[in-house]
């Protein structure tokens, strides 16, 4: 065992990083809570008959009143804290991760055909990039959610907000991608096996894709650990601010958004759990990304 | 005056601890050159950075004794160490283009360094600093002073870092590779000064290089390293003329003369595998099928490459700057051509017009009978792609990291369509590679397992594979060392005669080319000084320059080499 996990460094220095350990474990119980939400949560929180008012604002087992049947209480309608919870981050994750995975297939197959082909197409696509930038990641959200409003017929728009807010999540986020695969895309094509292959005649595809792809997937895999916390912080704030998703099928932004109402009113475990959770899987996903960064970049060791 | 005993290295690592050099024992006299010579990986750096007291963490000094006249290096608080450096021992790295502060005028890094070690005003320390640039022979030093270090051409900003190390009067200056980087003349300029000042001032020079003409150029004494220790050493008459350890004497047989063509080297330890007949005869009897065609000759005329300048106003269109000035000239089918140059000369240009990297502006080239189309006009499925094949000069990156050698071998295989089973073309590859000295398992491996030498043999292994008529060497063995380089050397005549293959072989290295060549080109800032058969370019240079170029090169006196 442990020679195995000598002969890879990355391995290696992930046992000697109790930081990147805990946040693994944090990471990991979360996305795995969140898979196995419908075997793991007591109640559905979207299904109403599952639950009832009964048990409204329950403080969570540990204080007075409390039962050991909610152990992080339940908010006004009776739902239980775990499962809107686990179903939050379920929500929040799948929009998250859709997101990040769009984001990378269109920054990444973007940036690595500027950084081969350069000149103007190259100059067209980072421009693009310059303008989408400059436009706060809400704006581009209220903008697409207005032009799905606009032209989506309005019985199906509930049923697409998901795929909005994920669009419009990556729409925010693929610069990230092309802008760093344009950049080692550059690197690579000065080194000597990209010049070997463009001179035997090789398809620029095959280039692109099988030789310089696999040779700048480090950086990329760092960005994508970074912007995968920051999709599920965007999702977060946009249903915070009531852009994002309904009530009725709540993310952890929203369950953010119905605590504020009792911030101050004595019941804090609405608000505070939900953000205590999100923060803690923001944070944890960041510092694997970080840890990433550090396997992938000697120098910064 | 230095005097180094028992010196001994280690790195930990998650291996356990690594010696890196072991029991290195050598003194230095005032006013002596010591050279520290051996391939990479000997240990010759760290031997300097542990007298200096820079070794990279966590490497630690395990044992021996250091000292410097009364000093002992060893038991030095931080503070006194970091005094000592600088003021009694100086260093002299590699690459002036990084060991100079772009940002700070030549001026401010002197007096800073100067005023670090002595108490006086800016004023004394900056008169200092021009007496110090006068005397290592910067013309108008007062002036030249104010300048920033890009102002300065490669040589110039060597002897910029040579101030540097001179200003706080040194006893000792370590210079690790102070030549490498730089071409010929200027190399031969920076060694005159420093064996200037090693008589002029007393100054004691740790010389640290691979290169043994270098050597024998300045040195008085030498030490010759492998793997960590010093195997022999004395004054450089006695260890370059009459060598005794085996090693050296390897080492000295493959270092290319400059004055003759050698046939074969004779190779130290092969680092390659002996062949095993029936495996490599495959490869070769699927070469010279392939080589029933006629061998192909390659013809430039006037051959033109211009680059887009910087441009400096927003309504002129910037000059251009011309990397080739209409060169022409012809490989004949079958032999090789060298092309020499120093660098920024053009070479890498021209071989990169000549597969088409680059676009000429003007001028003409034909492989064989046909025209070659130039730059962008070259299809993808042009045949001259298949038939000129290139070895490039860095075997770390001409093969994808990311790729097993059985990827790398059979892409030529598939991408011409000569070979269409998978179960053939892998058979192909393992042949080829017996056939280039490597040993047929490593078809499974990844190329960072593999080493210079190695790599560059899979290199050739590859440009073989797609059957080629016509290959480009662009500086093949500059990144190897000489023994490495000698059995290279050895490989491309062999498959040269062999296969009947005509080769474009791209050096600075007057040596080397000598040991390739039929004809060779000298090139020089775009223009052919000289195109002629390699034998008469040698001994009677028509054109001054190089003449020039082979009178700096250092190399052995003939007295050593022909034992």
């Amino acid at each position: 065992m442990i020679a195995f996990i000598k002969r890879y460094e990355g391995l290696w220095l992930f046992t000697r990083s109790p930081a990147a350990i805990i946040a693994a474990i944090v990471a990991l119980l979360s996305i795995m809570g969140a898979a196995f939400a419908p075997l793991i949560a007591s109640v559905n929180p979207y299904d109403l008959a599952s639950f009832s008012l009964m048990d409204g604002l329950l403080p969570p087992m540990w204080e007075e009143f409390g039962i050991s049947k909610f152990p992080l209480g339940t908010d006004d309608q009776g739902r239980d804290m775990v499962s809107s919870i686990l179903y939050g981050a379920r929500l929040s994750l799948i929009i998250g991760l859709s997101a990040m995975t769009i984001a990378t297939v269109l920054g990444v197959g973007l940036g690595l055909a500027a950084g081969y082909y350069g000149g103007r197409f190259d100059m067209i696509v980072m421009r693009i990039a310059d303008i989408q930038l400059a436009l706060p990641a809400i704006l581009t959200s209220l903008l697409i959610d207005g032009i799905a409003r606009g032209i989506l017929p309005s019985e199906i728009q509930q049923d697409l907000r998901v795929a909005v807010l994920t669009l419009a999540i990556a729409l925010s986020l693929w610069v990230n991608f092309a802008r760093t695969a344009r950049a080692s895309t550059f690197v690579q094509m000065q080194k000597e096996y990209v010049q070997a292959a463009i001179i035997m005649g090789q398809r620029p595809i095959r280039v692109m894709f099988v030789h310089i792809l696999p040779n700048i997937l480090g950086p990329l895999l760092v960005i994508m650990t970074v912007d995968l916390a920051s999709a599920i912080l965007l999702e977060a704030t946009l249903s915070f601010l009531g852009i994002g998703l309904p009530a009725d099928s709540p993310s952890l932004g929203t369950l953010i958004r119905i605590g504020m109402q009792f911030m101050l009113s004595g019941e804090w475990w609405i608000l505070w759990i939900p953000t205590l959770f999100l923060v803690a899987l923001v944070v944890s996903i960041n510092i694997l990304g970080d840890f990433l960064r550090d396997v992938f970049n000697p120098r910064l060791r | 005056m230095l005097k180094v005993k028992n010196l001994t290295v280690k790195f930990p690592s998650r291996f356990g601890d690594i010696t890196a050099i072991e029991d290195v024992a050598m003194s230095i006299a005032s006013g002596e050159i010591h050279g520290l010579v051996g391939e990479s990986g000997a240990g010759k750096s760290t031997v300097g950075a542990a007298i200096i007291g820079l070794l990279q963490a966590p490497g630690f000094v395990a044992d021996g004794q250091m000292t410097l006249a009364d000093t002992d290096l060893r038991n030095l608080t931080a503070v006194e160490a970091h005094n000592m450096r600088g003021k009694r021992i100086s260093m002299i790295f590699q690459d002036p283009q990084t060991s100079l502060n772009p940002l700070m005028r030549v001026e401010d890094q002197l007096i800073e360094t100067i005023q670090a070690h002595e108490d006086i005003s800016s004023k004394d320390a900056r008169a200092r600093a021009v007496e110090i640039l006068e005397e290592i022979g910067i013309q108008n030093a007062s002036e030249r002073i104010k300048a920033y270090p890009h102002q300065f051409s490669g040589g110039m900003r060597q002897r910029v870092v040579i101030a540097l190390a001179l200003s706080t009067n040194p006893e000792v200056i370590i210079a690790d590779e102070p030549t490498t980087a730089l071409d010929v003349a200027v190399q031969s300029q920076v060694l005159d000064l420093i064996k200037e000042l090693a008589t002029n001032r007393k100054i004691g020079f740790m010389l640290i290089t691979h290169d043994i003409g270098v050597i024998a150029q300045v040195a008085d004494r030498v030490s010759v390293m492998r793997y960590g220790k010093v195997l022999e050493s004395g004054t450089t008459a006695q260890v370059l003329g009459d060598p005794q350890h085996p090693y050296t004497q390897a080492l000295l047989d493959s270092v290319p003369p400059l004055d003759r063509k050698i046939d074969r080297f004779r190779v130290p330890e092969e680092e390659s595998n002996p062949s095993q007949k029936d495996v490599g005869n495959h490869a070769e009897r699927w070469l010279l099928e392939g080589v029933m065609q006629e061998n192909v000759g390659l013809k430039v005329e006037n051959l033109r490459v211009e680059f887009p300048g910087v441009r400096t106003s927003l309504w002129q269109k910037p000059d251009s700057f011309t990397a080739l000035h209409d060169i022409s000239f012809d490989v004949k089918p079958g032999s090789i051509l060298g092309l020499v140059g120093e660098s920024g000369s053009g070479k890498s240009t021209l071989a990169k017009a000549i597969t088409g990297l680059v676009n000429p502006t003007a001028g003409h080239m034909a492989l064989g009978a046909e025209t070659l189309p130039p730059g962008k006009l070259r299809t993808r499925i042009h045949p001259s792609r298949q038939i000129v094949q290139m070895i490039f000069q860095d075997p770390y990156s001409s093969l994808n990291p990311r790729h097993r050698i059985s990827a790398i071998l059979s892409e030529p295989l598939w991408l011409y369509g000569l070979v269409n089973d998978g179960g053939e073309r892998r058979e192909l590859a393992r042949a080829m590679l017996d056939l280039v000295g490597m040993a047929p398992e490593d078809l499974d491996k990844y190329p960072h397992q593999f080493s210079g030498g190695q790599r560059q043999r899979i290199a050739v292994a590859r440009a073989l594979l797609a059957r080629p008529r016509f290959l480009i060497c662009d500086e093949p063995t500059s990144a190897l060392d000489v023994s490495i380089q000698a059995e290279m050397l050895n490989l491309l005549k062999d498959l040269h005669a062999k296969f009947g293959l005509t080769i474009l072989f791209i050096s600075h290295n007057l040596a080397v080319v000598r040991q390739m060549s039929d004809d060779m080109v000298v090139l020089r800032n775009g223009r052919i000084e000289e195109f002629g058969r390699a034998q008469n370019v040698y001994q009677n240079p028509k054109s001054e320059y190089t003449r020039e170029l082979l009178e700096l090169t250092p190399v052995l006196p003939t007295t050593w080499a022909t034992k």
